[in-house]
């Protein structure tokens, strides 16, 4: 009965916090937050898109962390909820990524994957 | 590495949506996209491949799978896995050909053509090309983090109206506009063209998995027009494979192959291909059966199509008015010129071993992503595109014969005008009846239209006067028009496409993929939130069963109101959210429940233990 009651969040890691609160301070911003969203395309037929948002639009759901907010409407959560986002630096490349739980197959591009 | 997401900003302005070139193919396609000056292919499937096998495979849920998992999935589902679809864009029934090895349903009855798959409705080849293009727009969407809208798409030089229209419609049902349609020699003239500047007259040998196209080449200063074209629209690697394919079934013996069996040969025998391209002699094993096949039975196998080939070549060059000496070049295109065996027909053709500076099997996406961006208008080079239409437009005549309008090889666009007039007294209607062809009998011709002209004014035969006005757009795509001079009377021309799909009928299927993609989120979230609620509830059922002690009559009374409450809104409703909010407000309820099961739960694990235990 415990797993009833634990809602499914989308949860920012501390790399990605700490990452998204430079980036929104750069951006002069700090009251905006990250729009994630789902959509069809991509090699394995979903894929993520990420953008910044003034605020957020119509059923969004909101996950904040100490001021750092991400927005998701509905249709993406279905596919979203229960992931967490990190942040990633390596010598070649410095980016996000999603560890989404709902993902069965993910794909070599990173920003795609499927059901 | 790649595959880390970036953020995008919003302020910021978007790079132009690029538009794409589509190598549309019989076995495989292809998409390309110019950046910063210069074509290349876009990754479109597992493994990094720039090669989309053109494999859609419809299963039994309703869910389509295009590429390389449909291509696994066609040992399993040969008759819901299409492929070589192509081959039949355009076509009617009565030009389906039964093949031996072709293993897909008919739908039966009347209408178009199109194939029985599960999980739905007949599939006609228009729309199963649909896919193919969609899957390629999604993953080129993906691959460039840019939308994309609008689309150059490869058809081979033979292809005729109905077979460019479906083509055109398929790329519009994918949601692309379509900017051109371009012939694929002349796509791969396009990629050498720009890149090697040369001049002089060549020929672009195109063998890809379902086509032979030949195309004979003028470049001068920058500009170039195809002289000729000539091919055969019904031969490729597939016919290698399936040549292969029968000679082993012979060989051994097999009678009635099972579409599975079907399915597993055809796939070793492109393999033995392949193999053979490399070694020069390859060990094939099937079922309880075995061979060594050497190259020698491989040229033997094919040579029927090395006959084909040849006339076709020497039919382009006298279109052209060139002898084979003054071919200066002869451009490789399609998988199928791999093969040692075919490099060495070229060479038996045309005197000189064919050339292939750009991937062969990505010529074709390359140079349509050329003409894509040019089209797009932000050019530096002017490049004038010259082609021409692959066969005869005309129309039926008096006694079924053939009056040509627009001959074989015109350069498009074009246009052309007849005068024709009545052949009885006070006729009042004409039959114009447009064909394509270079037979002289119209009933040997391919029928594009058919329609009426009526209001003639009534008088003596050989007075009217009837205009009729053909025009060939840059598509390669043919509109007709009828006028009887006297009166002015015009005639509103709707050439049916011989794929048997109309405007509306396209439009309808447009908007209704666009209504049911809505349709189908709405049902997922009310599934999914069906399911929720009925694993809430057995989970509370349960748990109010087995932990009976630890509830208060009164609670368990208004805990089961509440889930009852729940299991009648399950029957009726059909908004998810009205549910979602239910379950929440049953998950609260139950919360101070929960807890006491929590709390007695981890006392019973600690009773008997001492704390230092842990």
């Amino acid at each position: 009965m415990a797993e009833m009651a634990t809602e499914k969040t989308v949860h920012i890691t501390d790399s990605a916090f700490g990452r998204l609160q430079k980036l929104l301070a750069e951006r002069q911003t700090p009251s905006a937050g990250l729009k994630i969203s789902v959509r069809g395309g991509g090699c394995s037929g979903l894929s993520y898109g990420m953008e910044w948002a003034d605020a957020p639009e119509g059923d969004d759901l909101v996950f904040e962390r100490s001021g750092v907010r991400i927005f998701v409407d509905p249709k993406s959560y279905l596919y979203l909820a229960g992931s967490e986002l990190v942040y990633v630096e390596t010598l070649t490349a410095a980016g996000f990524r999603l560890n989404n739980p709902n993902a069965k197959a993910n794909c070599g591009c990173g920003k795609s994957f499927s059901c | 590495m790649s595959g880390l997401l970036q953020i995008r900003d919003p302020q910021k302005p978007l790079p132009p949506a690029p538009a794409i070139g589509v190598d549309l193919g019989t076995t495989h396609s292809l998409v390309a996209v110019v950046t910063q000056g210069k074509p290349s292919c876009l990754v479109v499937d597992e493994d990094n491949s720039q090669v989309l096998p053109s494999v859609v495979h419809y299963s039994a849920n309703g869910s389509v799978v295009v590429g390389k998992y449909a291509k696994q999935l066609a040992f399993q589902f040969p008759e819901d896995t299409l492929a070589s679809v192509k081959r039949f864009m355009g076509k009617s029934r009565s030009e389906f050909e039964a093949k031996r090895l072709a293993s897909y349903r008919l739908a039966p009855g009347e209408g178009p053509l199109a194939f029985q798959v599960s999980g739905g409705p007949a599939v006609t080849p228009l729309e199963v090309s649909a896919e193919i293009l969609r899957a390629l727009k999604q993953r080129a969407h993906a691959a460039l983090s840019s939308k994309i809208t609008q689309a150059v798409i490869s058809v081979p030089a033979y292809f005729d109206n109905a077979q460019r229209q479906a083509t055109q419609d398929a790329g519009r049902l994918a949601g692309l506009e379509v900017l051109r349609l371009i012939n694929e020699p002349t796509a791969a003239a396009l990629a050498y063209g720009l890149q090697s500047k040369k001049q002089g007259c060549f020929a672009v040998f195109d063998l890809g998995g379902g086509t032979f196209d030949i195309s004979i080449l003028k470049l001068t200063e920058g500009i170039f027009e195809v002289k000729a074209t000539a091919g055969d629209s019904a031969l490729g690697g597939d016919d290698f494979d399936l040549s292969i394919a029968c000679a082993l079934l012979e060989k051994w013996n097999i009678e009635n192959p099972t579409p599975l069996q079907r399915q597993a040969l055809l796939s070793a025998a492109r393999q033995l291909k392949e193999q053979l391209s490399q070694e020069t002699s390859v060990d094939i094993c099937f079922e309880e059966h075995s061979a060594t096949v050497v190259r020698d039975d491989l040229k033997q196998w094919i040579e029927p199509f090395f006959k084909r080939i040849n006339f076709a070549c020497k039919r382009a060059l006298k279109d052209a008015g060139l002898a084979e000496g003054e071919i200066q070049e002869v451009v490789l295109v399609g998988g199928s010129t791999r093969m040692p065996e075919v490099q060495h027909w070229v060479e038996k053709i045309f005197g000189k071993p064919g050339l292939w500076e750009v991937d062969p099997e990505k010529v074709v996406a390359l140079g349509a992503a050329i003409q894509a961006h040019l089209l797009c208008g932000t050019h530096d080079a002017e490049v004038l595109l010259l082609d021409v239409i692959p066969l005869s437009l005309g129309l039926e005549t008096m006694g079924g014969m053939t009056e040509k309008l627009l001959p074989r090889n015109s350069t498009i666009p074009a246009r052309a005008t007849q005068t024709f007039t009545t052949f009885k007294d006070g006729q009042s209607g004409m039959e114009i009846h447009v064909v394509q062809g270079e037979r002289e009998s119209a009933k040997d011709c391919r029928s594009l239209a058919k329609f009426h002209l009526k209001g003639i004014p009534p008088m003596a035969a050989g007075l009217a006067r009837v205009e009729v006005r053909f025009a060939v757009d840059a598509n390669g795509l043919l509109s007709v028009e009828a006028q009887e001079l006297g009166t002015g009377i015009q005639q509103e021309v709707a050439i049916q496409p011989s794929h048997g799909l109309s405007e509306e009928t396209i439009e309808r299927m447009i908007k209704a993929s666009i209504v049911h993609a809505q349709e189908d989120i709405f049902s997922r979230l009310l599934i999914e939130q069906q399911i929720e609620a009925r694993r809430v509830l057995a989970e509370l059922h349960k748990q109010m069963k087995a932990h009976a002690d630890l509830l208060s009559a009164e609670e368990a009374t208004s805990l089961w109101e509440a889930s009852k409450q729940l299991e009648a809104l399950l029957e009726t409703t059909q908004e998810a959210a009205k549910l979602r909010q239910a379950v929440l407000a049953l998950d609260n309820q139950a919360k101070g429940f929960v807890e006491r099961i929590m709390n007695h739960s981890i006392q019973s694990v600690l009773q008997g233990h001492s704390m230092t235990e842990f």
